[in-house]
């Protein structure tokens, strides 16, 4: 025999690794509103199929443990079980030899934190704490709960203007969600399980360029019968709009208040006309508007001696806040109020009033790792700027920025440093900045889920910049609101779950001011919730009811298929401008898309329970 | 070198290989079953936990002992661990302990009673796998087996056997021969060493108490004994005496209360055994070849020498072991029906080994198709059956073997340490009385620590070349570079298991440090106290030369084994 020999994979080796990546998948999947009993239980038979066997607690303590928790799951527990899981869990933690074991008794002891309830109502009632169905995975995720498989069904039926509508009943924004929305509706798309979710924005986007302006009534409809009643929105963003949409719908006279010239909030002053038009914008908003009686008022400021919140409470039958989370967070180093350090809200309310500034030739560095660094990177790049610095203090893979962000960002030429803290700004005489000095980090214990940086032991590092824009975060502005209650770690507003202020009859708040900043399209959800409950409270039931029948679907999709992406323009060519940078797609590939989808709505248990809403 | 703090006090340690060894120093009793100094680091059983002052938790017997360490080894937390890890242990273990053989005797159950494990909190598990009774040396009940691995790693490590090994992974492992094989069809040579160190019941001994028993009690047969040297030396301590004590006067009167007629002591076969083995050795070494002359007393180094080394097991001497000396002369001088009274004679060796039990079933060493021995019984047999008798050992009278058979030289003693036969061999090839040249021997390097000893004897003005070694896997690299031309012997001892008989794999397991070196002494000192040193001036001995066995020497001592 050869003292080493060569090693080929071998077919099972192969076919195992393969299964490995399915489970991948499958776990990326994996269907909200689980027991989480049973996935504890499923996951130890997974994780106690690797141990070697060698040390006690992982060959002999994970198959108990799974047989406790299966003994709750079937009733056979009771408390005392739920303590033997736990005190089988530690010691196992505890004394494992390595990893395999240790970890796989941490997973339960997170299980036993996190869903504690869930474990005791199985010890206690034998049931879980969780929702008996399971629900359509991405109507269930989207915070709008759109319905995704219908609208997909008529896009793929051509009926592009019917999708719209159908969108619109549980989300006013189809436009803009067809190009801004981070779409959480895709996390645990079904077809995960089989290759990869769908490219269910990029379906949004084939509709609304091909819908042709879709006004929100057809012919013979309109808004439910005038109630008399007067509605007060503080905030004109995606929130407030939605909420306005939908109350005007329901019959109520609504007044818009703005604090800016326009209306859109973020959408306008936080998102740059590369990623969405203000024409779509605009058109979007007016169209909107035309729901039933809805009044605007621009330029006006709510809260403070000039307009006391409760003096608009008192003009209005109900109240919505949906003011936003519009300051800046700042750097607190040296420096900061050198010319030339800016604050990325106040870069991209500037453009968002079309005031563009002029980078021509300047060096800019871009504090920041999540979305709204990523457009003010690109805006700068757009602006004229000789190069662009996107400085991070932790690594790339931390970056809260979507991927498709940071990608195009460095394609448009800007270079990514990570792990540098800022230290200060080096002015220069004339007060203008001249510089920003980082210290360099190393990435370390990972602390809620995320590694976080400390200082490593290196000289500080010179980035020189003209510009300095800080994109480290948002607060919510600080209004006097009188009794309104606050988070004061957070900042944020609290609520109760009917977005009701506790304690304030009437007035009701959502949006990025109740929980920081968020996403579009979670705002959005927010102004939904504010309608239904606001319509409610005044003594109303106006259904939201869009007749639109869907498709029926047509099994012929299980070869496993890649996902189709969207084109970008030429990095040369959209670098010169603010117009859109993604494409739609082209019809061939609209119909392979729409044909991927699983259409969960009809199969599984959404035939049964839990897939269509028509109504709400 | 350094100094650490265990539970507040400072403990100074030099080259201890691991904290857990400092702290066994320190007085502590660690628990552990998976721990063994002489075997390899497995850190499996996870009972030798110990905190830091950090609160970290680690195996002790897996780290390194270093200076300003500060540990704790009984916190609560370590405490409740412990107990879990007992109750885990109990849970995939078959719980039948009171019908269990090693009841009252195993690591675990004691381990349990001093953790205080009260009650299991899991459910008690059904053993599914066969017991394996096909080796006539060992039982393999995987049932019992937690999985500690010492088996395993005492079969590789020190033995070189590998004849069982860990099979299937994670949950499913279990202990067991390759492709599940009954242990008889492998290469196991019987050594029992995997028995000694198990901690619970999964591996024991294959007994023959009951056929011995209903014999005893049968009136047509008559039964007699022979008892090995080294059992002599572990049986003591069995019944509350001193560790390592010579209690053979009570072992024969506690035979002659079970009921055995007769009692002999196998020192004398040990006598015939170097009587047949120099003469064999002097012809060789006269001949000049070949070389070298490999004793062959023990049967578990023979059948590793045949499967691994087949080319020098006709090295091996073809003289019998001591048990088939006796056997085979016992059983020409009870042929006689003056002597067997008409009844049937049933020959039993008391034997510290395992592999013995294998032995008797050899083909070349039967006679005419017939066995010389019929059963062998370990140590730990005749301990189990003197105390099932209710026979109260320490209070027996002492009395002495049976003649003629019942009377060996100190040479003959000898033989169950490591260098014993060896010593005993050599010691016929002094001339005459000469108690200066017996010295000399013994001081050669015949004796000593380690497993593998080499020396030179001076025979009549020639270099004799000689080597002990015990412990298989160290005999196997002697024999490799044996055969590679890099060292030569004219005569070499090989015993399978360390320091020899005395660790044989039928006498009582939980020896230590302590245990070993007075049951070492214990022979080394009876040695002293005999008036015949030599084999070859053993009268009893020399005497059935020119009677029982005149003419027929090759016959009666020696294996037809194929030279």
């Amino acid at each position: 025999m050869s003292r080493l020999v060569v090693r080929p994979e071998t077919e099972i080796q192969a076919t195992a690794n393969s299964l490995h990546f399915d489970l991948e998948r499958r776990v990326t999947g994996a269907p909200p509103g689980l027991c989480p009993l049973d996935l504890a239980s499923s996951y130890l038979k997974v994780y106690s199929s690797q141990t070697c066997g060698k040390c006690v607690p992982c060959r002999v303590g994970l198959k108990q443990l799974e047989k406790l928790i299966d003994d709750l799951i079937e009733g056979r527990g009771d408390m005392k079980t739920v303590d033997l899981i736990e005190r089988t869990a530690e010691t196992i933690y505890a004394s494992a030899d390595c990893a395999i074991g240790y970890e796989a008794a941490n997973m339960v002891l997170k299980g036993l934190k996190g869903f504690r309830e869930d474990y005791i109502a199985h010890a206690t009632k034998g049931h879980c704490v969780a929702e008996g169905f399971q629900a359509v995975p991405c109507v269930h995720l989207c915070p709008a709960h759109v319905d995704v498989p219908g609208y997909i069904a008529l896009i793929n039926a051509g009926r592009y203007a019917d999708a719209v509508r159908l969108i619109r009943k549980d989300n006013p924004f189809p436009s803009v969600c067809a190009m801004v929305c981070e779409h959480p509706c895709e996390n645990k798309c079904r077809r995960n399980l089989i290759d990869d979710a769908l490219n269910i924005r990029g379906l949004k986007l084939y509709a609304v360029k091909n819908s042709g302006h879709v006004p929100v009534y057809r012919e013979g409809e309109h808004a439910a019968e005038a109630t008399g009643k007067k509605i007060a929105i503080v905030g004109g963003g995606p929130s407030g709009i939605s909420a306005a949409y939908y109350l005007g719908m329901m019959g109520h006279s609504v007044e818009i208040f703005e604090q800016r010239k326009k209306l859109g909030g973020m959408l306008r002053y936080g998102i740059p006309a590369y990623r969405l038009p203000r024409e779509i914008l605009d058109e979007e908003i007016n169209t909107l508007l035309t729901s039933g009686d809805i009044k605007v008022h621009t330029e006006v400021s709510i809260g403070g001696d000039s307009y006391p919140l409760s003096k608009l409470r008192s003009e209005f039958d109900a109240v919505y806040i949906a003011i936003g989370a519009h300051t800046d967070k700042s750097l607190k180093i040296p420096g900061e109020d050198a010319e030339g350090v800016m604050s990325a809200v106040s870069l991209l309310r500037r453009i968002g009033d079309d005031n563009y500034p002029d980078f021509k030739g300047k060096k800019v560095v871009v504090v920041g790792g999540g979305n709204v660094a990523m457009d003010c990177a690109r805006s700068s790049v757009r602006l004229g700027a000789e190069r662009v610095i996107i400085a991070y203090r932790r690594r790339l893979e931390e970056m809260t920025a979507l991927d498709e962000e940071i990608r195009a960002a460095e394609a448009e030429g800007c270079e990514l440093f990570e792990l540098v803290a800022p230290l200060k700004v080096e002015v220069g005489d004339d007060g203008k900045a001249k510089a920003l000095w980082v210290q360099n980090q190393m990435i370390s214990f990972i602390k809620d889920g995320r590694p976080t940086p400390k200082a490593a032991s290196h000289e500080p590092v010179r980035l020189e910049a003209d510009i300095i824009i800080v994109a480290i975060g948002q607060g919510i502005e600080s209004y006097n609101l009188e009794n309104v209650s606050m988070n004061p770690r957070r900042g944020t507003i609290n609520i109760l779950d009917s977005e009701q202020i506790p304690d304030m009859d009437g007035v009701f708040s959502g949006g990025d001011c109740v929980t920081g900043p968020a996403t579009v399209i979670s705002a959005i959800g927010a102004g939904k919730i504010a309608a239904a409950n606001i319509d409610e409270y005044l003594g109303f039931n106006h259904p939201i009811h869009i007749p639109v029948d869907i498709p029926a679907p047509v099994p012929h999709n299980r070869p496993a298929c890649g996902r189709v992406k969207l084109r970008e323009r030429s990095v040369d060519e959209r670098i010169k401008d603010f117009s859109l940078v993604e494409e739609s797609m082209t019809a061939e590939e609209m119909i392979q898309e729409t044909e991927r989808c699983l259409r969960c709505d009809k199969f599984g248990f959404g035939t049964f329970r839990g897939g269509r809403e028509n109504k709400w | 070198m350094g100094f650490m703090k265990i539970d507040g006090f400072p403990v100074e340690f030099t080259d201890e290989p691991n904290v857990l060894s400092v702290i066994r120093k320190a007085g502590i009793d660690l628990p552990t079953l998976c721990y063994h100094s002489e075997l390899s680091i497995y850190g499996a059983c996870r009972l030798c936990n110990v905190e830091d002052d950090r609160g970290r938790i680690f195996a002790s017997c897996s780290e390194r002992p270093r200076d300003g360490m500060s540990i704790k080894t009984n916190t609560p937390r370590l405490v409740r661990y412990r107990r879990m890890i007992i109750e885990l242990l109990l849970a995939s273990h078959d719980r039948d302990c009171t019908s269990c053989v090693k009841s009252g005797d195993c690591d675990l159950q004691r381990l349990a009673h001093r953790l205080g494990v009260a009650s299991v909190s899991y459910p008690a598990h059904k053993g599914h796998h066969p017991i394996d009774f096909s080796s006539p040396s060992i039982v393999r009940n995987p049932n019992k087996c937690i999985l500690c691995g010492d088996c395993v790693r005492v079969c590789e490590g020190i033995q070189g056997v590998n004849a069982i090994d860990f099979t299937n992974r994670g949950t499913y492992a279990t202990v067991a021969p390759a492709f599940n094989k009954e242990l008889a069809k492998t290469d196991c040579v019987n050594c029992g060493q995997c028995r000694v160190v198990c901690p619970t019941g999964a591996i024991s001994i294959n007994t023959n108490i009951r056929p011995v028993w209903e014999a005893l009690s049968d009136p047509d047969v008559k039964v007699f004994a022979q008892v090995a040297p080294a059992v002599r030396v572990a049986v003591s301590q069995a019944f509350g005496g001193e560790r390592g004590e010579n209690v053979m006067g009570k072992i024969v009167a506690a035979l002659h209360r079970l009921g055995f007629d007769e009692v002999y002591d196998t020192t004398f076969g040990a006598d015939l055994t170097i009587l047949e083995e120099s003469k064999e050795f002097l012809e060789i070494f006269e001949k000049g070849g070949p070389f070298p002359l490999f004793t062959s007393c023990c049967p578990a180094w023979v059948k590793f020498c045949e499967t691994r080394w087949p080319e020098f097991s006709k090295n091996i001497s073809t003289s019998y072991s001591p048990i088939q000396m006796l056997g085979s002369v016992a059983r020409e001088y009870f042929a006689d029906p003056a002597k067997n009274e008409g009844k049937k004679i049933l020959s039993v060796g008391i034997m510290p080994c395992t592999a013995k039990k294998a032995e008797i079933l050899r083909d070349d060493l039967k006679r005419d198709g017939k066995q010389n021995i019929d059963y062998v019984l370990t140590t730990e047999e005749l301990i189990t059956m003197i105390k099932r008798a209710g026979i109260q050992f320490d209070k027996l009278e002492s009395e002495a073997a049976d003649m003629p058979f019942g009377m060996g030289s100190g040479g003959g003693v000898i033989f169950g340490n490591s260098g014993g036969v060896m010593e005993a061999a050599l010691r016929t090839l002094c001339e005459g009385p000469d108690r200066p040249a017996i010295e000399a021997l013994r001081q050669s390097g015949v004796r000593g620590p380690g497993p593998l000893r080499e020396f030179t004897f001076n025979y009549k003005g020639n270099e004799i070349k000689a080597a002990v070694v015990s412990g298989l896997a160290e005999a196997n690299e002697l024999l490799k570079q044996i055969k590679s031309g890099e060292k030569f012997f004219h005569f070499v001892e090989v015993m399978a298991c360390r320091r020899g008989c005395i660790m044989g794999g039928g006498q009582p397991a939980h020896a230590g440090k302590r245990t070993k070196e007075a049951r070492k002494s214990g022979l080394y000192d009876s040695d002293i106290n005999t008036q015949i040193k030599k084999s070859n001036e053993n009268p009893t001995a020399l005497a059935i030369y020119d009677t029982l066995i005149k003419g027929r020497e090759h016959e009666l001592l020696h294996s037809h084994r194929e030279k």
